[in-house]
């Protein structure tokens, strides 16, 4: 359980104001310009020390991303922040957006001079109108305090930060369709290599980070990132994590914890227990839609790290926990997803533009029983054809939660296609 | 220079080759779709997907991939293979099976590849997708249900024929090509489509179910429908020419076609002279006769009117044997009266500096300065525009115009209309005249619009000059197939660099002239209309003696580099056509000739002076002074329809049809 004293975000609830008063007396803003003057490999360093992982899914080491970034390349350098967040089942970044949106303009700032861009763009999802509109406040705030712009936070660096809608594409959360559309492109993936860091926005150096993983960078640099480190599961699984516990739980929530608490305390602690009690839980998907679904006895024992739940054959994602009682058509729910994925892909590559179609068509006849048993493995293995082999990691996330439906509710498929048979004869 | 091992033969290439290329050139066929030499890269297919031993545990695109040292690279395989499998299936399951009705079958790359990757029954038993067709206009046909979304026309349009009009709209399954708001493709090179589609869902209109490629005897030749010489295929089938699609040529063409090469093939059927006629005296009208006969009764003309009062004119289609055996021919008769340029244009003959594209048609790629003085290359050579289409795209090259204002698919800087516009740019230091200063590659081009008028010698020593001030390529553009051929044979007067005055004549022997300057004649001249077409120079015969078209013979031809190609015979001439050089040379025996040859070689090689076949002439630069006054008249647009230019593409339905739709706009698509 996480110390009220290592809380990053005091003002995730918006109990109190965004504006930069506010976060002020919350600690945001002060003693940024002593950070920039330590250096940039000071900021890299205590990066690295603090085991800090990408936020948005991946889970990348950040001061390692960071430190991809070359060191004179002529060229101007980037920082784009993804607040694109788009998967179903993740609602973190838009927390942070609303009510603490001076944390994430202070550490573009940091993360910004740490990796040589005078220049960041935050690319906000369309349907985020209110966190937009806050955002923009802040950041105007910020210009009119000098905390951006020329000489920003007084520490000598020049920094101007930009804040640009989306569409409300999904796949525009993928970072190079991301950078496509920031360019005024079709948001579609690009191939990778070059990575951004050697050419991304206008083919310049760019890293794209999440806006958690920006937004926790102040609190890190202020209070160390050996304080970051010794929080969480191990050195590879540190820190504080923002977790959103959504569906089939007594009180959904969005809660920062410590990285590795066991699922079922989360679930217990924070969102109130599941809906009927713990034995009435179906499964959970542990970290956003395109995470593979784990059933209740895997549960009620995996920790919520990144190496834990890789472990127990899932991963964990943005943290965005599904979470479906035993009134759950999980066939339906899982083909759902598959129509959401199916919706969602850009188009541009083969595996996916055809698979995603032909196995959501399937599914769908998987809920109704309509099909054979052979189907099954036909169906596991048309979403393998589709994983590892699309441009972007679109095709594996279309995979992954039917690949998991099989792996862990096969037999409730094949009653439901043996009892449709019945039905039928 | 990194070295890799492909299945284990090792292979050095230079950086940044991609495996796909690598794996060419140790000749490992890596099948692809979406990926294609002149394109760009988008890697969407995901058929060329191989193993990088080492990586992570999946395959990636060969096509995007560039080599790296000590990289080790598997293309067959069961990682491979069962990636390759996958993608085939799903290219499959919304694609029709519509094979033997679609004109792409037996050289399609989606069949070919069904045959080495595909499954041998389907598994797909859901609904298939159906997808609108598209109107392109006349000459490309589309079926876009069958299309695989590889996106190669798409950046085909961007890349090379400079119309974004065509897209990728959509997304996901819904993705699809089209352009948004239905309209034609105004390109003159829209017809590359049809070759860069790897399946059948562009195909070409005119040949749509009239051959399958097995059927087809191939002939690999040359274009004469403009200056360039694209180097061709012909396919045909009996007599009949079905089609002619493009032969690689990265010195010329490199793979691309303009629309007139590849589509006025059906004027070749119509409108052909195909017997001798000779005008009766009694009538006045024309009428069928002999070789003989015919050529008797020019034999007596010419013996009856002095050489002097003799003109020979040499057309736009010629090919190089009979312009040598005409001027040889001529030339014993003491006739000295030769022209081959028939468009009015006057520009120095007798200097091949000063008539030749110098610096070479590959050589734009490098360009980063371009002046074109009087020319539209778009319409004038379709293949040079996209040259600097691409130098402008790649290179950043920055073009200028002197001339009537034109749309050239990328954008330039109107420098002026006039020769005056031309003498003050020679002098200017500012603006693009600076840009041409300090850019290391800058070519200039003079077309036929500063040249078809009196003061052309003077605009085309003012364009040498400055040429070589700015330390810039010195380019000729011709506009037709025949002319540099003839002008390098010396087929023109000598006294004066105006072309002839052939008013006076009394006789006067057309070669495939077809141009306006037939209406110079003098109304009691005889006139003799060698050529294959009955158009605007037959209709004013008194002899008419019927030839060979290029697709008739093996004839070799010039291109505006001075480049000498040669035409090989694809399909055999109507009637009683003969080739070119066999009629002239059985005239000269007529008209008391000793020479005589036995075959065209036996022509070719009294021939003196010529390059290697596929290589270019290459004169001293010799800058041309003339001190000619200038005019002040703008400088006027040479070509007004692309699609009809010459005798053949004026018989062209298919021409006559684009320009209709293109040009004209007297035709609306019919919206599908």
């Amino acid at each position: 359980m996480l110390a009220d004293k290592d809380r990053i975000f005091t003002n995730l609830y918006g109990w109190e104001s965004f504006s930069i008063d506010a976060a002020k007396k919350r600690g945001d803003w002060s003693k940024t310009a002593s950070f920039i003057k330590k250096g940039a490999s000071w900021i890299v360093d205590e990066m690295k020390a603090s085991g800090l992982r990408g936020r948005g899914g991946a889970g990348f080491p950040t001061g390692l991303k960071w430190s991809f970034m070359p060191k004179d390349s002529g060229k101007p350098h980037y920082l784009v922040i993804n607040a694109d967040e788009s998967e179903p089942g993740t609602c973190k970044d838009r927390e942070i957006l609303r009510h603490e949106p001076h944390k994430l303009i202070e550490g573009a700032l940091l993360a910004g001079f740490a990796m040589g861009a005078h220049v960041a763009y935050i690319y906000v999802r369309g349907e985020f109108y209110d966190e937009a509109s806050n955002l923009s406040k802040a950041v105007k705030e910020a210009y009119a305090s000098g905390m951006l712009g020329k000489n920003a936070a007084k520490s000598g660096w020049d920094f101007d930060l930009y804040v640009h809608r989306g569409a409300g594409a999904y796949i525009c959360g993928e970072e190079t369709a991301l950078l496509n559309s920031l360019e005024g492109e079709k948001g579609q993936p690009r191939n990778k290599p070059p990575f951004p860091a050697m050419a991304g926005l206008y083919s310049c150096p760019t890293t794209v980070n999440n806006v958690e993983t920006i937004a926790v960078v102040p609190s890190i640099l202020r209070r160390s990132g050996q304080w970051f480190a010794g929080l969480g599961n191990d050195e590879r699984n540190s820190g504080t994590k923002l977790f959103c516990i959504s569906g089939h739980v007594n009180n959904p929530c969005v809660v920062e914890e410590e990285m590795g608490i066991p699922m079922r305390t989360l679930i217990d602690k924070h969102a109130g227990g599941v809906r009927g009690g713990w034995d009435n839980l179906k499964a959970v998907i542990p970290g956003g839609s395109s995470c593979p679904v784990l059933p209740a006895e895997i549960c009620g024992t995996v920790k919520m790290d990144f190496d834990s739940l890789r472990e127990a054959g899932s991963s964990l994602g943005t943290a965005g926990l599904i979470v479906m009682d035993q009134s759950t058509d999980i066939i339906y729910a899982i083909a759902r997803l598959s129509y959401f994925y199916h919706h969602e892909s850009c188009g541009q590559c083969t595996p996916c533009r055809e698979g995603t179609g032909w196995t959501w068509r399937i599914m769908q006849r998987m809920v109704t029983g309509n099909a054979t048993i052979e189907e099954i493995d036909m169906l596991l293995d048309i979403t393998k054809q589709i994983e590892g082999h699309t441009i972007c990691a679109h095709g594996d996330a279309s995979a992954w939660p039917i690949q998991a439906l099989i792996r862990h509710f096969r037999p409730e498929m094949e009653q439901r296609i043996n009892d449709y048979r019945k039905q039928v004869a | 220079m990194p070295t890799l091992k492909i299945n284990g033969t090792e292979v050095e290439v230079e950086n940044g080759t991609s495996i796909i290329q690598a794996a060419e050139q140790i000749g490992v066929e890596i099948p692809r779709f979406c990926y294609h030499d002149k394109l760009s890269v988008p890697a969407n297919c995901r058929m060329c997907l191989v193993e990088v031993k080492g990586g992570p545990p999946k395959p990636v695109a060969s096509c995007a991939m560039a080599c790296a040292e000590g990289m080790e690279v598997e293309t067959e395989s069961e990682m491979v293979h069962r990636a390759r499998k996958s993608v085939m299936e799903f290219l499959l399951i919304n694609h029709p099976l519509d094979c033997p009705i679609c004109d792409q079958g037996g050289e399609c790359d989606l069949q070919d590849q069904a045959a080495g990757y595909g499954y041998d029954r389907s598994r797909y038993t859901e609904a298939k997708r159906a997808v609108k067709d598209k109107d392109l206009g006349p000459l490309v046909k589309t079926v876009m249900t069958r299309c695989i979304q590889c996106t190669r026309c798409v950046r085909f349009g961007e890349e090379i024929a400079g119309v974004s009009s065509i897209g990728l709209l959509n997304r996901g399954e819904n993705v699809e090509i089209g352009t948004y708001i239905e309209k034609a493709m105004d390109s003159e090179l829209s017809g590359n489509l049809i070759d860069v589609c790897p399946v059948g869902a562009l195909t070409s209109k005119p040949y749509a179910f009239t051959a399958r490629p097995w059927e087809l005897r191939k002939t690999e030749t040359v274009d004469v429908t403009d200056g360039v010489g694209s180097n061709i295929r012909i396919d045909a089938r009996g007599r009949e020419i079905m089609r002619i699609i493009p032969r690689l040529n990265e010195a010329v063409n490199e793979v691309w076609i303009s629309d007139k090469a590849r589509f006025s093939y059906d004027g070749l059927a119509t409108r052909r002279l195909d017997r001798p006629w000779v005008r009766d005296e009694k009538t006045g009208k024309l009428k069928v006769a002999t070789w003989e006969k015919a050529f008797t009764t020019i034999a007596d003309k010419i013996k009856a009117t002095k050489p002097y009062d003799m003109a020979a004119l040499s057309g736009d289609l010629v090919d190089m044997e009979s312009t040598f055996l005409l001027k040889n021919l001529m030339n014993d008769l003491g006739c000295e009266n030769l022209e081959c340029r028939v468009d009015g244009a006057h520009f120095d003959a007798h200097n091949p500096s000063g008539y030749l594209f110098n610096g070479g048609i590959e050589a734009l790629d490098n360009a980063d300065a371009i002046l074109l003085i009087g020319t539209n290359p778009r319409v004038e050579a379709a293949i040079i525009n996209s040259r600097i289409h691409k130098a402008v795209r790649e290179n950043k090259a920055k073009v200028a115009v002197i001339g009537a204002p034109c749309d050239l698919n990328y954008s330039y800087e109107h420098l002026g209309t006039t020769a005056q516009d031309v003498e003050n740019f020679s002098r200017s230091r500012s603006g693009f005249a600076k840009t041409m200063k300090e850019s290391k590659n800058a070519v200039v081009i003079l077309g036929a619009g500063a040249l078809q008028r009196k003061d052309g010698l003077a605009i085309q020593s003012l364009s040498m000059e400055l040429a070589e001030k700015f330390e810039a390529s010195y380019n000729f553009l011709h506009l037709t197939a025949g002319r540099v051929g003839a002008l390098t044979l010396g087929f023109s007067h000598t006294k004066t660099d105006k072309p002839l005055n052939i008013k006076s004549k009394s006789f006067v022997y057309l070669n495939g002239v077809d141009t306006d300057i037939v209406s110079q004649i003098n109304e009691d001249a005889f006139v003799v209309y060698q050529g294959h077409h009955g158009d605007i120079g037959a209709h004013r015969a008194d002899v008419i003696l019927p030839g060979c078209a290029y697709t008739e013979k093996d004839a070799l031809y010039m291109n505006t580099e001075g480049r000498l190609q040669l035409a090989r015979k694809a399909v055999s001439a109507p009637g009683e056509a003969q080739e070119d050089w066999k009629i002239i040379s059985l005239l000269a025996k007529e008209c008391g000739g000793s020479a005589s040859y036995k075959s065209v070689i036996d022509v070719r090689a009294k021939m003196n002076g010529l390059p290697n076949l596929g290589a270019c002439l290459s004169p001293e630069m010799n800058v041309l002074q003339s001190k000619d006054k200038l005019m002040t008249s703008k400088f006027k647009t040479s070509i007004t329809n692309f699609y009809q230019t010459c005798s053949i593409s004026r018989a062209s339905n298919t021409m006559e049809n684009c320009g209709a739709v293109f040009v004209n706009g007297t035709r609306k698509l019919e919206v599908a």
